[in-house]
């Protein structure tokens, strides 16, 4: 395994506000890492600083073994362009899937492909209808994302991410506002693709995902990583009182014996 | 007193030229107005202090001036201070471009203010640009939401329009005031020209519903 992502002394703060404290972590390539912790603790923006879509106000990030960004004056300058050109290279789901409703789904999952990475349309469309049959929705290729499901959606917007190629996957809560019934489908598709060597970030309060999913768990707690491990260990026995409060909190979840 | 169309039907070519001249300015200040508003939008939502200031100085202040006075402004001050000539064609242009610029810039940017964050989002983590999630996420979601407020608007800039008479420019309602002398029968003139805009902005605005019926229907719902 080699390295794909490494993240060092990461800090972020909204105006007097530190969200993230000093977040250092070293991902291999096709690891399934879950991120879990209390709302509020960063979850999120932690997710977010990987693709800069916020920036870290401290800290570096490497994809790949480069250094993403120049250090300047003993801070980090980035360039939009270059930026964008990262963006494309790190696949992001969101919980409220951001599909786009005036293109069909064939046409979503096109898009980034032709727009930003310049590929011929016949190429992209195959591509597309590949990434749809990976999720299992070839056959609403020419739907509007109106007519489709939640967890359709959300099953759409991994394909559109998955067309990018992307080096790492970045998932935020994505079951989260899906109706009980349709998370299955969705956790399903992630798992097939923590199978098929996908590098992955999971934020995800499905402790049996993480459970049987995950490489290793992080907890995060108040903006630093407060413990983190394999799922077996980890979710059975917290070393931190913190993270046992937090899994008994999720009562619902029931560790196979 | 006595109604006599016939009087003024025998000039009805006079309204037409007007008609066309009408629809001329119109058509004109809607060529420039629009994309000009376009500009003047996205340089208001700019995150550069000084462009959105300047953007939103002249938004506000053309929404705000009666447009007789700019129209008057541009034909007649402006010669004077800087020694540019217009002819009333040009100045009309000028003013109404100008004018309703404004008025589309505020269109425009509430549109693009209601779509959902999410589709920002969206196009930036697949790698966009900003003009790219612009041109290709952003601006077509907005503009369909758009359509009704940009129709009643153009249909605002048509009346607006009559303005020009008053710098000499040979439009629809000059040319009414021309033929209410010389017929005498002011009535019946302004009664035509009344029923000419009516047909014309009745039949815009069905074309407008069309046109929104068209978009409802197209299966693609405005909203996530
Ligand atoms: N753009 C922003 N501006 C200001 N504050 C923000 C912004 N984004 C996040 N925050 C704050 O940062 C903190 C962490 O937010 P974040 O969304 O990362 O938490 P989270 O762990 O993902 O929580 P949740 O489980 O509720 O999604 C919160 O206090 C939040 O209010
Ligand atoms: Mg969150």
């Amino acid at each position: 395994m080699s390295e794909i992502l490494r993240i060092e002394n990461l800090h972020k703060s909204f105006g007097d506000l530190e969200v993230l404290k000093g977040i250092d972590l070293t991902v291999q390539s096709g690891e399934t890492v879950v991120l879990l912790g209390s709302s509020g603790s960063g979850k999120s923006t932690m997710l977010r600083c990987l693709n800069f879509m916020e920036t870290p106000t401290e800290g570096k990030i490497h994809l790949n073994g480069e250094l993403i960004g120049t250090e300047r004056g003993g801070r980090m300058r980035y360039r939009e362009a270059e930026l964008c050109a990262l963006r494309a290279r790190i696949g992001m789901v969101f919980q409220h899937f951001n599909l786009f409703p005036h293109m069909t789904v064939l046409e979503n999952v096109m898009e980034g492909q032709v727009i930003v990475l310049g590929r011929a349309k016949p190429e992209a469309q195959d591509k597309a209808m590949a990434q749809l049959d990976r999720v299992g929705l070839a056959e609403k290729a020419t739907e509007y994302p109106a007519r489709l499901s939640g967890g359709q959606k959300q099953r759409v917007a991994i394909a559109r991410a998955l067309a990018m190629d992307p080096e790492v996957m970045l998932f935020d809560e994505v079951t989260s506002a899906l109706d009980p019934e349709l998370v299955g489908e969705v956790l399903k598709t992630i798992r097939q693709l923590a199978e098929d060597g996908m590098t992955m970030l999971c934020v995800t309060h499905e402790l049996g995902f993480a459970y049987h999913v995950a490489n290793r768990v992080l907890f995060l707690h108040e903006g630093t990583i407060l413990e983190q491990g394999e799922p077996q260990s980890i979710l059975k026995a917290p070393a931190t009182d913190r993270m046992s409060e937090f899994l008994e909190g999720h009562s619902l979840f029931k560790l196979p014996d | 007193m006595e109604w006599n169309f016939l009087a003024v039907l025998r000039d009805f070519d006079l309204l037409m030229l007007g008609l066309l001249n009408t629809l001329k300015v119109t058509g004109l200040a809607l060529l420039f107005g629009v994309p000009l508003g376009l500009a003047l939008a996205l340089s208001r939502l700019s995150t550069f202090r000084i462009l959105s200031g300047i953007a939103g100085f002249i938004v506000e202040f053309f929404r705000t001036t009666p447009p007789l006075v700019q129209l008057f402004w541009f034909f007649f001050a402006l010669p004077i201070l800087i020694d540019v000539r217009m002819t009333p064609l040009i100045a009309a242009v000028v003013t109404f471009s100008i004018q309703s610029s404004a008025f589309f810039a505020e269109i425009f940017r509430g549109g693009i203010l209601s779509i959902d964050k999410g589709q920002w989002e969206g196009a930036k983590a697949i790698g966009m640009t900003y003009g790219q999630c612009q041109r290709r996420i952003i601006l077509p979601q907005a503009i369909k939401r758009m359509i009704p407020a940009f129709m009643e608007r153009s249909i605002e800039l048509l009346k607006t329009t009559t303005l020009v008479s008053t710098v000499a420019y040979t439009d629809l309602m000059f040319q009414a005031n021309e033929l209410a002398q010389k017929t005498f029968r002011p009535l019946e003139v302004y009664t035509i020209v009344a029923a000419i805009y009516f047909v014309l902005i009745f039949l815009f605005s069905q074309f407008s519903i069309a046109v929104e019926h068209r978009l409802a229907k197209s299966g693609e719902g405005t909203v996530r």
